[in-house]
């Protein structure tokens, strides 16, 4: 007990001494509160029209304007930030869930039949850019929330599996694996026992990046029209649309866009903290 | 350089007078019109799409006769006719010294080709129905065609004025759909695909000449660049400009003039009749009352556009104001679904990329969550929506406008996307076909109008206004779309 609260003392005290990551975790908190609070309370109802009321200005009422129809943006982006992060942490959902369990299996079966094929499989979904497999695939399957969690879920996973495989391969040269193998462990308990645990920092790191990626595939997907379908807010079909009204109204474009960048900014910097506060060597040599 | 002082002060006054002697420099003889869709292939005869007809109608191409920029129409390859007695024989009489661009000349039996090649059993012309009737056509002479019906058709001047009837030449109708030859007063130059057409002036034109040298049609399918480009002058001209958002903003400068017209396009929110429930009368009456037009038009089209209550053009003569019968009334809407026995009703609403559907959509789907009808929208591409909607008619509802001048007979197909073809109406399509007196004609089609808004086939939303912007100085464009054209012989630059 005494020995974990000395390590979260000490986790604690990095992190409020790394600036960086404490406005990441700022930005972020702030999306996240405004997606949970969305569920009970919105300034307005982000689907109501008000066509005599469009296009207005920031205001007292308005904190962010309306929208061509009316509709009131600050409680549009509100509502849209649960989507974006629901189909962030879905598909980044996907990806751990399917690409560390077969890196670890590759992993344990090193230089075999499936190892290969899993490797070559992630390979070849690498070499597709990976916005472009997330159009193609929901261009196939009919765009929607659904569909856009999946496109963005394939490509996470040879993420996932890349990585846990090669951290996997250098603790497998490791004397407490050996150990653990003397004892007469598989290979599969060894993966989920002794190889997981450890690999969690880097795949908390990853994750968090990939999420940021994923907010962004998102809102790219629905610029294009293949994310969630309207009256569902969007982030990236709000700005889609605010396009021609960019010198009539272009607070339209100007919010919607804001939501993005400080979105993906704060998974950065809170990504690029993580990793800073979790490999205190990486952290010194920087130093 | 060493210029001796008077010289210099010679060609500076020379200079001087050279400039205020020389005139403004001459109007423009140039052109570019942009236009949103690109055609598929430039051939009207054989493809239904609006920007065919776009690019070619009266420019490339002419028919026997053709439409006027207030919709009359009027003689064109024709000179007159003469009709029979029993309103089953037109003859023809021909305009002298016309020939084609390729410089072969125009005669009658161009015109028994074209005709007989479109009414054929093989032919992929879209609208094959314009030449229905036609039982026979016959060469007189050179200048003289005899057209003789199975039976009479009030309104054979009027098809012939189609995009679709225009007269092509037999040794180069296989090839127009890309390099298209025809009679009018500008040629074919230049296909970039995906960027621009090319015409320029025909010097052998029969009638009388274009004032342009050279017009191009550019394709701009977003309107922010659509917007970008007029405002830096690289379009003068977008007749159908899609964003009519910005449109205030042309308004306000006075490099451009914005003309608001009226279109043949009626928007529709259409409704799959044979689907349940939407074969149920009370169901698709329902969704009518649910449906405030007014706010669509302000809301998605920026208060360009005038509410319809039947698949009818308001600017035609023969029109009747039927909007009070599906009048906005959600409660009544809330009334006809309890009756026809549907409660937590979901439809599906499949949207083209025009912004009068996809924004139109939202709007009528807020307002159907009014009276407790769950509208799930799906936006497509026009491939997307040609395919699933129009052939395969895997909707439930969708919105479209038809653009098509005088189509209120797509009521009376059966196979049409909206699976309508009642009995009673396509009765009344047949008389209409029958009857030549104009006002026995007018009533037949304002009983059409009441029976398709009796029936709530589809629920009318409004009359798509033409939107257009151009340079200030560009005179003789068309202020309405009694067709769907961009007719460039009668334009020109003011100096």
């Amino acid at each position: 007990m005494s020995v974990a609260s000395r390590q979260d003392t000490g986790f604690v005290r990095a992190a409020l001494g790394h600036p960086a990551f404490l406005a990441g975790l700022a930005l972020t908190a702030l999306f996240v509160l405004a997606a949970l609070i969305s569920f009970l309370w919105t300034p307005f109802d982000p689907e109501k029209m008000q066509i005599a009321a469009k296009l207005q200005s920031p205001s007292a009422e308005h904190w962010f304007g309306t929208d061509h129809f009316g509709r009131d943006v600050f409680s549009m982006l509100m509502v849209g930030a649960r989507v974006s992060i629901a189909v962030a942490f879905v598909a980044v959902g996907i990806g751990i869930g399917f690409g560390v369990p077969l890196g670890l299996y590759a992993a344990a079966n090193r230089h075999g039949l499936i190892d290969e094929i899993v490797m070559r499989g992630n390979d070849l979904i690498f070499a597709f850019p990976s916005l472009l497999l997330a159009i193609l695939i929901t261009a196939v399957f009919g765009p929607g929330a659904v569909n856009a969690i999946i496109a963005i879920g394939i490509f996470n996973i040879p993420v996932f599996a890349r990585l846990s495989r090669g951290a996997a391969l250098s603790l497998w040269t490791r004397e407490f694996i050996l150990a653990a193998r003397v004892a007469g462990k598989g290979s599969t308990r060894i993966s989920v026992e002794h190889i997981l645990p450890n690999l969690m920092n880097l795949l908390i790191v990853q994750g968090t990046i990939q999420f940021s990626l994923a907010v962004l595939a998102e809102a790219g997907l629905a610029y294009v029209g293949l994310g969630a379908q309207p009256p569902t807010p969007s982030w990236g079909r709000m700005l889609a649309e605010a396009q021609t009204f960019i010198s009539l109204a272009p607070h339209m474009a100007l919010f919607p866009g804001l939501a993005i960048v400080l979105t993906v900014l704060g998974l950065n910097l809170l990504g690029d903290g993580l990793r800073d506060l979790h490999d205190p060597r990486l952290r010194r040599s920087r130093a | 350089m060493n210029v001796s002082k008077p010289l210099a002060a010679v060609s500076a006054i020379a200079m001087a007078i050279g400039l205020a002697v020389v005139p403004a420099q001459a109007a423009r003889t140039d052109i570019a019109v942009g236009m949103v869709l690109e055609p598929p292939n430039l051939d009207p005869t054989a493809g239904a799409a609006a920007a065919i007809d776009e690019v070619v109608y009266a420019n490339i191409f002419q028919g026997l006769t053709r439409f006027t920029a207030d919709g009359e129409v009027v003689p064109d390859l024709a000179k007159s006719w003469d009709i029979s007695e029993d309103g089953l024989t037109y003859t023809f009489h021909l305009q002298d010294g016309v020939t084609f661009h390729d410089g072969s000349a125009f005669d009658a039996e161009d015109v028994k080709f074209s005709l007989d090649r479109a009414r054929a059993d093989e032919s992929t012309n879209a609208q094959k129905a314009l030449f229905a009737e036609i039982a026979d056509v016959a060469v007189i002479d050179p200048q003289t065609v005899k057209v003789t019906l199975s039976e009479p058709n009030g309104s054979l001047l009027f098809n012939m004025a189609w995009g679709d009837a225009v007269i092509v030449a037999p040794e180069t109708a296989e090839t127009n759909a890309i390099q298209p030859v025809g009679t009018g007063p500008f040629r074919f130059d230049d296909w970039v695909k995906g960027d621009h057409v090319d015409l320029s002036k025909y010097a052998d034109y029969w009638g009388e000449p274009a004032k342009l040298e050279k017009v191009t049609f550019k394709f701009i399918a977003d309107p922010t660049a659509a917007f970008a480009s007029v405002m830096a002058g690289d379009v003068d001209a977008f007749p159908n400009f899609p964003a009519p958002e910005n449109l205030e903003q042309f308004k306000a400068d006075s490099r451009f003039s914005v003309i608001v017209g009226s279109t043949e396009g009626e928007t529709i929110l259409a409704m799959n009749n044979k689907k349940p429930p939407l074969d149920n009368l009370k169901v698709r009456q329902a969704i009518g009352h649910a449906i405030d037009r007014q706010t669509i038009i302000d809301g998605a089209m920026f208060g360009y556009g005038t509410p319809i209550g039947t698949h009818f053009a308001p600017h035609n003569p023969a029109y009747v104001d039927l909007t009070e019968e599906s009048a906005y009334d959600p409660a009544l809407a809330q009334e006809l679904l309890k009756e026809a026995g549907v409660s937590d009703l979901t439809l599906s609403l499949k949207l083209p990329p025009p912004s009068y559907a996809r924004r139109g959509g939202e709007i009528i789907a807020a307002q159907l969550k009014e009276v407790g009808i769950n509208a799930e929208i799906t936006n497509l591409e026009w491939a997307q929506w040609l395919q699933e909607v129009f052939k395969d008619r895997n909707f439930d509802l969708t919105i479209v406008s038809h653009t098509e001048p005088m189509d209120i007979g797509i009521y009376a197909r059966d196979d049409y996307y909206f699976q309508y073809g009642d009995p009673d109406f396509k009765a009344i399509m047949d008389e209409l076909n029958d009857t030549t007196d104009p006002d026995k004609r007018t009533e037949l089609l304002q009983q059409a109008q009441r029976k398709i808004a009796d029936d709530a086939v589809n629920a009318y939303l409004f009359q798509l206004a033409k939107t257009g912007v151009a340079n200030a100085k560009i005179k003789g464009l068309w202020e309405n779309s009694p067709t769907q054209a961009n007719d460039m012989t009668e334009v020109y630059w003011e100096d």
